[in-house]
């Protein structure tokens, strides 16, 4: 089989946008264009990655055996992920041994569609929600909604983007884009016709608007009969799911409800419950740049007594998300994205990130991680997944960071060729190979003659001396059309030197090799 | 001692005075220079943005040039970088691909040679007082694949630091990227402007008068930058300044 990618073949969040729809979604340069231009915006992320970027190098310096916890964290996810198939099925066991019910989802629509039946089942209408990736990533929210059922989000960021009708910017911290006032607008405008309105005379200091969320959150918490989760981790060996958070608003979740159904990515599995030593110190670092997070809640099906001591929910479900990891864990390359554990990390270290935000990587996995795992669940064929790869210096300051040192530069150039040439790829489980993205017959063979040239010195070599000639010529531009415009609309083209160095070697130094005498005059090279 | 010089395509085009000037530090410090005449460019801009199979013979040429050379200097640490980090992948790639191994070993067999300039000065030649004479205020800006694929760390700087006459300031938010990255400074102009706005910034509350970089392709987006402003403030590569003496000042 073979084709060019079309679109989507995974639903990647962005709720209610299943296609990254090229007008809502355009190619990241375009994106990020308005963003570079909004200085309010900018001012925010600046000061917010650098806050978190220093906090978690300092909080790293303070391990001595960070780079070992680091290369541990790595293999475990790599010898995890080449044995997937068993440690799910050994899940699976551990799991339903403990009083939970497993379910297998393949892709977005059919875990919406499982956690929907789930919860019509209890004849609740009403679901509170601990902060989690995953359903992001399948849209859940829109579908409970479709189903008549709404979903409260409890986390504060969370909430804060949910009451704004807003898109998430950040992994982590996903109004990162918002400042205090802007909050405190959203609150006061939008908190009453969710639930329990805004205080009066609500101020924009951290307590008020942390005091105002946690009056409006907890009638939910008391009320609610289903929360919805992910999971941080989950362990084969006993079946014990793992979140960490900060506000204790994942506790309530997991704790309050009858029913619990977790929706995780089957690369969050971890063989056994000694490896989550690893993780628990390399996390929260690397995330909040603490030591250790406030809340780590750990919860093996229905406990011991199968629930039937009253404490805790009743009934729990694990839906297992596929949606597309399976093909990336085909791909040698590609796969290291599987390890990632959504630190964030890399998301407060890159400067592409810093300058365009979170948004302008249309996806629920923004950053230098959504880079590479967005082309990589929906596929290369819409303008803002084949621009992806490019959204980046390459200056690898992300691996640097990463604590599961996933080469994520690697992984661009990579989905690069990708983008540019094709090649094979697997689809739902199908070997295929793809045509390159629309759009790069030019720069292919740009590229195709520029490598004929540099593959003949002697064709280089006239090459630069038409350069020097222009410049005897007084050939100089300013301006250059075509591609060549965006290097100078801002900047000048370095100005050609008089001879190219090849000539002045030959000329100086000839084919003899000279050693270093201390006098050589009248050697002047280009100046 | 005799090296072979990898001046890379961008300084043989464009810079060829840093190509100059690391012939005369290195024959200063008694090092024979021998420019094999076959060498072209590393392949980086193809690899980069994704022509890896195009990137494929410029490593078979650039290992061919090179052969049999112990010693291979470079003043360009991304090029360094390609040749130390990505060729052996390259080859890696193309023996997975079924395409036998004979690029793997040009590769593998090329990669521990290579050295960017200050590596070889430091860790080679063990020298950090190279004689030079460069009364300025210097800052440098550590570009990203000599700071984080070579782990250069602090020699360019120590090397800075031994100048005649050189005040060396420190650059804030020094290993930020500049925004160049290859063919990203076109694909990103917005970002890319940014980036080297915020870094031209820094450069300028260092209170430096030079902004010293060891990538002319990094130096070339910062410094075009400048010049559009008519900013007086100016980039020279590292090699420019070591090879300064009392008798023979740079531009
Ligand atoms: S890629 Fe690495 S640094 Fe980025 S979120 Fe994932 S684990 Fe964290």
């Amino acid at each position: 089989m073979t084709g060019r990618e079309t679109g989507p073949g995974t639903y990647l969040g962005m709720p209610a946008f299943p296609d990254p729809d090229p007008a809502r979604f355009p190619a990241f340069p375009e994106a990020a264009r308005e963003a570079v231009r909004d200085a309010a915006l900018r001012a925010n992320l600046r000061y917010a990655t650098h806050t978190i970027r220093d906090k978690r190098a300092r909080a790293v310096a303070e391990l001595a055996d960070w780079d070992r916890l680091r290369a541990a964290g790595k293999a475990v996810k790599d010898r995890t992920l080449r044995h997937l198939d068993r440690y799910l099925l050994q899940l699976e066991e551990s799991v339903t041994a403990a009083g939970g019910t497993v379910h297998w989802a393949a892709d977005a629509a059919e875990a919406n569609r499982i956690v929907t039946e789930l919860v019509l089942a209890t004849g609740e209408r009403e679901v509170v929600k601990v902060k989690s990736m995953a359903t992001q990533e399948i849209g859940l929210n829109e579908a409970l909604e479709a189903a008549g059922v709404t979903a409260y989000e409890t986390d504060l960021a969370e909430l804060i983007v949910q009451l704004g009708h807003d898109r998430p910017s950040h992994i982590l911290v996903p109004a990162i884009h918002r400042n205090r006032g802007e909050i405190r607008d959203i609150f006061r405008a939008e908190m009453g016709r969710w639930g329990r309105p805004a205080p009066e005379g609500l101020g924009d200091s951290p307590a008020e608007l942390a005091e105002a969320a946690r009056l409006h959150l907890r009638e939910k918490f008391l009320r609610a009969k289903v929360g919805i989760s992910g999971a941080n981790f989950m362990v084969a060996e006993t079946g014990t799911m793992v979140v960490l958070e900060s506000e204790g608003n994942g506790r309530m979740c997991l704790t309050l409800p009858e029913t619990l159904i977790s929706v995780v990515g089957i690369e969050k599995v971890v063989p056994t419950f000694r490896d989550l030593e690893i993780f628990l110190q390399t996390l929260p670092r690397s995330s909040t740049a603490e030591r250790m997070n406030p809340y780590t809640t750990l919860w093996t099906g229905l406990g011991p007594s199968k629930g039937a001591d009253g404490d805790g929910p009743s009934a729990f479900h694990l839906v297992l998300l596929d949606n597309g990891r399976t093909d990336i864990l085909a791909d040698e390359v590609g796969r290291q994205a599987l390890r990632c554990i959504r630190c964030s990390a890399c998301l407060n270290v890159c400067p592409v990130y810093e300058r365009a935000g979170g948004h302008a990587y249309g996806s629920v996995y923004p950053g230098p991680i959504g880079a590479v795992l967005s082309p990589q669940l929906r596929g290369t064929g819409s303008p803002i997944d084949a621009s992806l790869p490019y959204a980046s210096t390459l200056c690898g300051a992300c691996y640097d960071v990463c604590p599961v040192a996933i080469d994520i530069p690697e992984v661009l150039v990579h989905l690069r060729e990708r983008v540019v040439q094709g090649g094979p790829v697997t689809r739902r489980g199908v070997r295929v190979r793809i045509r390159p993205a629309r759009g790069h017959a030019a720069e292919r063979a740009a590229m195709r003659a520029a490598r004929l040239l540099l593959d003949r010195p002697d064709a280089l070599r006239a090459g630069e001396r038409l350069l020097a000639r222009a410049r005897r010529l007084g050939i100089r531009p300013h301006r250059l059309p075509g591609p060549g415009r965006a290097w100078t609309d801002a900047r000048e083209l370095p100005e050609p030197p008089p001879e190219p160095f090849r000539d002045w070697w030959a000329r100086e130094r000839g084919t003899a090799t000279r050693t270093g005498s201390k006098d050589r005059k009248g050697d002047d090279g280009p100046k | 001692m005799r090296v072979a010089l990898f001046v890379t395509c961008v300084n043989d085009a464009l810079y060829p005075a840093t190509g100059v000037a690391v012939v005369r530090l290195l024959e200063r410090l008694g090092v024979a220079v021998d420019f094999p005449a076959g060498q072209t460019c590393c392949g980086q801009p193809q690899y980069n943005t994704g022509y890896r199979h195009e990137a494929e013979p410029l490593l078979r040429r650039t290992a061919a040039a090179f052969e049999g050379h112990p010693y291979v200097v470079t003043p360009s640490g991304s090029c360094a970088a390609m040749v130390r980090e990505h060729y052996p992948r390259m080859g890696r790639r193309a023996a997975a691909e079924g395409r036998g191994s004979a690029l793997a070993e040009l590769a593998d067999g090329l990669a521990p040679r290579v050295y960017e300039l200050t590596e070889f000065l430091v860790d080679v030649l063990g020298v950090t007082d190279v004689g030079a004479y460069f009364p300025h205020v210097v800052t440098y800006h550590p570009s990203c694949h000599g700071l984080r694929s070579l782990g250069l760390g602090d020699r360019p700087r120590r090397l800075l630091a031994a100048v005649k006459g050189l005040e060396l300031v420190e650059l804030p938010g020094a290993e930020e990227c500049c925004g160049f990255g290859g063919t990203f400074a076109v694909k990103n102009p917005d970002v890319s402007a940014a980036m080297g706005a915020d870094k031209l910034r820094s450069a300028r509350a260092s209170g430096a008068e030079v902004l010293c970089g060891a990538d002319n392709s990094c130096l070339a987006h910062l410094g075009g930058m400048l010049r559009r402003r008519d900013d007086p403030l100016r980039t020279l590569h590292i090699a420019e300044i070591l090879a300064a003496t009392e008798e023979d000042a740079p531009r």
